[in-house]
């Protein structure tokens, strides 16, 4: 059977999206896990240990719980906004994955296997995406028709409308420096000299130019953006120290009070997917995606085509679980904030900050190009 | 290929339907954001003849377009709260201070 | 495709715009909107303004709309009554309307030569891309009325600020 381009790049495409979707729902099962496992050590306790070795099968365990409860409709919410919140959450969780690229450029005829879609507005495309994420929440807690979800999905529109902000500026001086939104160049532009020309570093390497080997200062100097990125990321997924709209002390449960079964489980997932889609930017936008942070020491064709093929894609994960690991960290680790200080620190401090950083970017770009 | 006047009849269509909810609707907040649906279809008219121009300058101006209109959203809202919070309601019927 | 991108994306527009116009109830309205405003970003896109369509999910459905939901939330707003005032609205209203859309739908079609055609990502797909092409004539050409918006905006914060607060 010979199949025409289209038709090829129809059925590579439809099964990149199966398989990242496949993947992606069962990395949020397992980071659930982790962060149960991590917590408990943290907190010297056993986590989860009872299903399969070491509690390995226990997310397996959950979904099959929360499948099987009932699903219960409280009498006095808005139905159809009821039913469709939790939808919107999970859908802008998973759907922002779709422009990130896992590994380096293999094209299998004209197709790019190891990313959905490489768009030229990816970075807006994500945050565009982000941004939409917010009527999941803001909707839940109007349509329960209860005042703790009100009021947790009121806080959580101020806040990701306060932290977009932020998050946005602190992405500029990336976007300044790649010269481009599109992610693989954002990538690109920082994979030469390993982990010194990341976005985050910077430092003197030596440079193979036109006038023979030269000594240059390579790498962003990124560390004050990525540290904004850090804490408006953690704000924006409603992540500890920031989940005030979920502050089980204060709101019960913030904006899922009233949601149970599936529908609650779609908002945890999609919890869960927003951090591994924060995790995979920031590794993207900082951390020099997929290439490897030992730049040229080993030869580029290491391994073989296969090898070679599948080691950026380690790289990429082994970043993203880092940020995972982080994330888990500052959950058992720090209390949350007040909401005074919480808007106060986003619109007094991070973001005036943001904005030094992309003023002192510009400058250093403008005078050293 | 799509001809051009398709994105106009639609801008068109969209404009309409905005003025049409613009005098119909009696809800302040629902008037205001019919006139956000008459910008977007502007705007919608804008890209088009830029396409059709092949010109740039018409999508710089959706640019300010929005830009304006995130502005106007913004102080329109406030006065919308201040209204309520005077008068206890959002029907644009009873703010008739002005008329007796 | 652009025409099955174009039909697809235009009757979820009109479908929308016109659940906004019959919905009573003010979220059920702003959430057509949102759709009606998403659609268009994919229209942009379709006509080679990537910049514009992104802009367009961020600004206004990603913040915009949001400050409306966000208001209809906070002042608590149920569906609107039906009051006397309208009567007038209905009655040269939509003659009104129906006469401007004769006039407009008239003047697109009768140009429809002069107009040409539209073919997916225009003129800017060899090289160049929109992005480069708009931020270069915003910051060269437009500079002035460029930071004069952003004068725009921080009047318009300070005013929305001022508005919205509490009387002490």
């Amino acid at each position: 059977m010979h199949l025409s381009d289209f038709q090829i790049f129809l059925l590579l495409t439809i099964l990149k999206i199966v398989v990242v979707l496949v993947i992606m729902l069962t990395s949020v099962a397992y980071t659930v896990l982790l962060e149960r496992k991590v917590i408990g050590l943290i907190q010297n306790r056993w986590g989860p240990s009872r299903v399969g070795p070491f509690g390995l099968l226990q997310p397996l365990v959950d979904g099959i719980k929360l499948f099987l409860k009932e699903d219960l409709m409280p009498m006095a919410v808005e139905r159809p906004l009821f039913v469709i919140a939790p939808v919107i959450a999970l859908s802008c969780a998973l759907v922002s994955i779709s422009v990130v690229p896992f590994g380096n450029v293999f094209t299998y005829r004209g197709v790019s296997l190891f990313e959905i879609s490489d768009i030229n507005i990816g970075l807006l495309v994500i945050l565009g995406i982000t941004s939409i994420g917010v009527y999941g929440i803001a909707l839940s807690g109007w349509s329960s028709n209860n005042k703790y979800s009100l009021l947790g999905s009121l806080r959580a529109s101020a806040q990701l409308i306060s932290y977009e902000l932020a998050l946005g500026l602190s992405l500029v001086g990336v976007v300044l420096r790649a010269g481009s939104l599109r992610l693989r160049d954002i990538v690109d532009s920082q994979s030469a000299h390993g982990a010194l020309s990341w976005n985050i570093f910077g430092g003197p390497a030596r440079v193979h130019g036109a006038g023979g080997t030269t000594w240059a200062i390579v790498g962003g100097f990124q560390i004050l953006g990525f540290f904004i990125y850090l804490m408006a990321a953690y704000a924006e997924t409603n992540r500890a120290p920031f989940d005030l709209p979920e502050a089980e002390s204060e709101l019960v449960a913030g904006y899922h009070t009233e949601y149970s079964s599936m529908k609650f489980a779609m908002f945890f997932m999609a919890e869960y997917a927003n951090m591994i889609t924060v995790s995979c930017v920031a590794t993207l936008l900082f951390f020099g995606g997929a290439s490897s942070p030992l730049g040229h020491l080993l030869p580029d064709n290491f391994g073989g085509t296969f090898l070679s093929a599948i080691f950026p894609i380690l790289w990429f994960v082994f970043k993203v679980f880092c940020f995972l690991f982080l994330y888990i960290w500052v959950r058992s680790t720090l209390p949350r904030f007040r909401y005074d200080q919480l808007m106060s620190f986003g619109w007094k401090f991070l973001l005036p900050a943001a904005m030094l950083n992309i003023v002192l970017t510009s400058l250093v770009l403008a005078f050293h190009g | 290929m799509v001809p051009i006047y398709y994105y106009l009849v639609l801008a068109a269509i969209l404009f309409c339907i905005g003025i049409g909810s613009f005098l119909i609707k009696r809800n302040i907040i629902t008037v205001f954001m019919s006139i956000e649906l008459m910008l977007n279809a502007v705007n919608l008219t804008f890209v088009a003849f830029a396409h059709a121009h092949d010109n740039v300058h018409g999508q710089i101006f959706v640019f300010f377009v929005m830009v304006v209109a995130a502005a106007e959203a913004a102080v329109g809202l406030a006065i919308i709260i201040a209204i309520f919070r005077t008068r206890q309601t959002l029907d644009v019927d009873s703010m008739n201070l002005m008329k007796n | 495709m652009q025409l099955a991108l174009f039909i697809i994306f235009a009757v979820l527009c009109v479908v929308f715009a016109l659940n906004f116009l019959f919905q009573r109830h003010p979220i059920n309205s702003a959430l057509s909107l949102i759709v009606v405003m998403m659609s268009l970003a994919v229209i942009y896109w379709t006509l080679g303004a990537e910049f514009l369509a992104a802009a367009q999910v961020i600004v206004y459905s990603g913040a915009v709309m949001v400050l409306f939901t966000f208001v209809i939330m906070l002042l608590n707003a149920g569906e609107e009554e039906r009051t006397r005032g309208s009567k007038i609205a209905y009655i040269v209203g939509i003659p009104g309307v129906i006469a401007v859309f004769a006039l407009l739908a008239y003047t697109f079609v009768h140009e429809h030569s002069t107009l040409g055609m539209a073919h997916l990502g225009g003129h800017l797909n060899n090289g160049v891309s929109n992005l480069e092409e708009v931020s270069r004539i915003l910051f060269t050409d437009m500079l002035l009325p460029f930071e004069v918006t952003s004068i725009l905006i921080l009047v318009a914060i300070l005013g929305a600020v001022v508005l919205a607060r509490k009387e002490h």
